[in-house]
């Protein structure tokens, strides 16, 4: 048994590299468009804000599950022909993008009113009131939770496995397709899996407790 | 104290400002001035628009009609034609003339003490960081925490907290110093030290409207004092005339009387 | 665009769509029963046990919230009868796994709530000579349960969703349905539309009722 096991170390490599680099992908994907739609989110024009508040609340009220088959199913339907690749990775961009998009509104909530009054009574402009004063705080609140949520991208990423990309679940699969070795296998996927995300949770709250002094 | 010096036309004129907040007027037809170098308090039961009024003056709340203007010009609303709100700019230039200190300090907690102060100094004033640290050490020394200079706001009691509020507000060298209850969210064994600091700065000059329930310090620091009920004013005089147990405002002895019953 | 919407193939094979969801919620609704049980009794026993006890639940609650849950899926289903003379039918399977899985998240609630009763109201229960059982019975549960009761219903709602992660070992709950009707009339848009239609509205459903059920419990006090 243990043999079989060391000659598909690594091919279980591959999978496992092909893991990070989707969970890499989404992260910083939706990062960014998190962010750029969170900010049009809180001080955007009304219309704007309708859209993404309907956006991330449809894509957080279904399972994440079917946003993925919905995307690579639906894309070549009407005519946008990604390779499967890149249709796995939006779909769960577009997941982890309503996340952080909450985080952030959730972030800048958290920030007493009584702030911004301060920064516009000492004449600071409302660029200057969001770099100098809301955002330095937001920044703090909103870290620990994204950290956080970073391992439901990694948890997420296994279910590309289902789309016919080779990731660390698929490559375990297909493993034991081969050797019939299911419960070592399992459990050593369950081991790499938990290894990454629990350094990431502890990453988090670590992170927490250097930004709670700070965060009166 | 400060006697009121009658330089002319008032520094902070307000006229006939109604606000209402749905189908709540919380301000009717409000009119008082300010002279340069003035205290002028505001006393009032709750309710009676007297934060209100004061949140005006720095357009942190809009108001609905009337006019407030700070040397001449109007705080709000464009000067010419229709009722136009002015730009974020136009406002935020407005803002850095008044100075606001907030019942609940609102301090920068990501700053330093000596962070909250330069911030204005360096993003509204233009100073160098240089600069506005010497300014920035000045006030704090005058408000008595020289050596918290580089303290976060965390590691400061509420009395400091407050006086490093009044030190931010005051090193933008307003023309008019804006005081919410700036003691009621204090430990009573701190609001002392934090008057003595508002009294020296009135000593110097400084104009102020200040809405306060201290009374004794009311009584003590102000030219003036502005009673508030329902929304509008509903006396106006000096601490004698208005504190006077003969008061012929009957609004004004209930709100005294039930004052002196629950602090004595 | 070249694609004409036509729902009539969807409505066609709707008993699929429908009895998925049913099953659906059946599942969520077991999974959590069973989970709750399992989270209740750990975090009772974590809050008055020693080290070695709090490291065991500590190592399951941060095992299962740290892997994803279609490798659990297939550890129970595959990977569990290899070892251990076992068999089961998929959605047994999947209950079994769901109920280990939302057992390590309620203990963590339930945990939380524990610690968030009022120390007042366990001197008053001990000062009226309550013994340490009843005391939990009567003062500790009934409390705590009002407290957690948001983050169990959002838990609930995230359970539900979960669910669709059954489809993968064959379970006929709705996405499944929805992948079958997908597979046999290539109505991806419209199939895919209903679906998320029929999450979202048992999600706003299952909230609104959540919501109600907690207004009633604090005005019962």
């Amino acid at each position: 048994m243990a043999s079989q096991i060391l000659y598909a170390l690594p091919f279980l490599a591959k999978g496992f590299a092909v893991t990070l680099w989707v969970s890499l992908l989404v992260v910083t994907l939706s990062l960014v468009a998190g962010v750029l739609l969170g900010v049009g989110l809180v001080y955007g024009p009304a219309p704007l804000r309708w859209a993404v508040r309907i956006f991330s609340d449809t894509i957080r009220g279904i399972p994440i599950l079917v946003l993925m088959f919905f995307v690579y199913y639906g894309l070549p339907a009407v005519g946008l022909h990604l390779p499967s690749f890149w249709a796995a990775v939006l779909a769960l961009t577009l997941f982890k993008t309503a996340q952080v998009i909450e985080y952030l509104r959730g972030a800048v909530a958290s920030i007493p009113k009584g702030q911004s009054e301060a920064a516009m009574a000492i004449g600071l402009t409302f660029r200057q009131r969001l770099t100098s004063v809301i955002f330095p705080q937001a920044f703090r609140r909103f870290l620990p939770p994204w950290i956080n949520g970073v391992t439901d991208a990694v948890k997420g990423s296994a279910l590309v496995s289902l789309l016919g990309i080779t990731d660390l679940m698929q490559a375990i699969n297909q493993v034991i397709g081969r050797t019939y070795e299911a419960m070592p296998l399992y459990i050593l996927g369950a081991l790499i899996y938990f290894a990454v995300n629990y350094a990431l949770s502890l990453a988090s709250r670590r992170l927490e407790r250097r930004f709670a002094f700070i965060r009166e | 104290m400060s006697e009121a010096s009658n330089a002319g036309p008032a520094l902070l004129d307000v006229r006939d400002v109604s606000k209402a907040f749905g189908a709540v007027e919380v301000l009717r037809s409000v009119s008082l001035q300010v002279k340069r170098g003035e205290v002028v308090t505001v006393i009032g039961p709750s309710g009676s628009g007297k934060t209100t009024l004061l949140r005006c003056v720095n357009f942190l709340e809009s108001y609905d009609s009337g006019s407030i203007r700070i040397d001449g010009k109007e705080v709000g609303y464009r000067e010419a034609g229709t009722r136009q709100r002015r730009s974020e700019r136009d406002l935020a230039a407005m803002r850095a003339e008044t100075g606001m200190v907030f019942q609940s300090f609102n301090l920068f907690p990501h700053l330093t003490a000596a962070g909250n102060i330069m911030l204005g100094l360096t993003k509204v004033r233009g100073k160098s960081q240089a600069e506005a640290r010497q300014v920035a050490e000045h006030w704090l020394g005058r408000v008595g925490l020289a050596h918290k200079a580089d303290s976060l706001p965390a590691e400061l009691s509420g009395g400091q907290q407050q006086r490093v509020g009044i030190a931010r507000a005051v090193a933008m060298e307003p023309k008019i110093l804006l005081l919410d209850e700036i003691t009621s969210a204090l430990d009573p064994e701190l609001v002392g030290e934090v008057l003595a600091v508002v009294r020296s700065l009135a000593e110097d000059g400084m104009t102020m409207l200040m809405v306060t329930h201290e009374m004794a310090f009311a009584r003590d620091a102000s030219s003036r004092i502005v009673f508030m009920a329902d929304g509008g004013v509903s006396a106006v005089g000096p601490p004698k005339e208005i504190l006077a147990e003969e008061t012929t405002n009957e609004r004004l002895r209930t709100f005294l009387a039930r004052f002196r019953a629950s602090h004595f | 665009m070249g694609y004409a919407l036509n729902f009539n193939l969807i409505w066609r094979h709707f008993d699929k769509l429908w009895g998925g969801l049913l099953l659906s919620l059946e599942l969520a609704v077991i999974s959590i029963a069973i989970g709750t049980v399992i989270g209740l009794v750990l975090a009772v026993w974590y809050v008055s046990a020693g080290r070695v006890v709090r490291a065991i639940i500590a190592a399951y609650v941060e095992f299962i919230r740290n892997v994803p849950l279609i490798l659990l899926v297939y550890l129970v289903f595959y990977g569990v009868p290899t070892v251990v003379d076992l068999a089961y039918s998929a959605p047994t399977s999947f209950v079994l796994t769901l109920s280990v899985y939302s057992g390590a998240y309620l203990v963590e609630v339930f945990r939380s709530g524990l610690e968030a009763v009022p120390r007042g109201q366990l001197d008053a229960g001990k000062a009226i000579g309550l013994t340490p059982w009843q005391r939990l019975i009567h003062v500790r549960l009934p409390t705590m349960l009002r407290i957690t009761l948001p983050a169990l219903s959002n838990t609930f709602i995230s359970l539900f969703k979960d669910t669709s992660i059954a489809s993968v070992i064959s379970v006929p709950e709705l996405t499944f349905g929805a992948q079958w009707i997908n597979f046999n009339t290539f109505r991806i848009v419209e199939v895919y539309l209903v679906t998320t239609a029929m999450y979202l509205l048992t999600g706003y459903i299952l909230l609104f009722g959540l919501r109600l059920v907690e207004r009633r419990f604090r005005a019962a006090r």
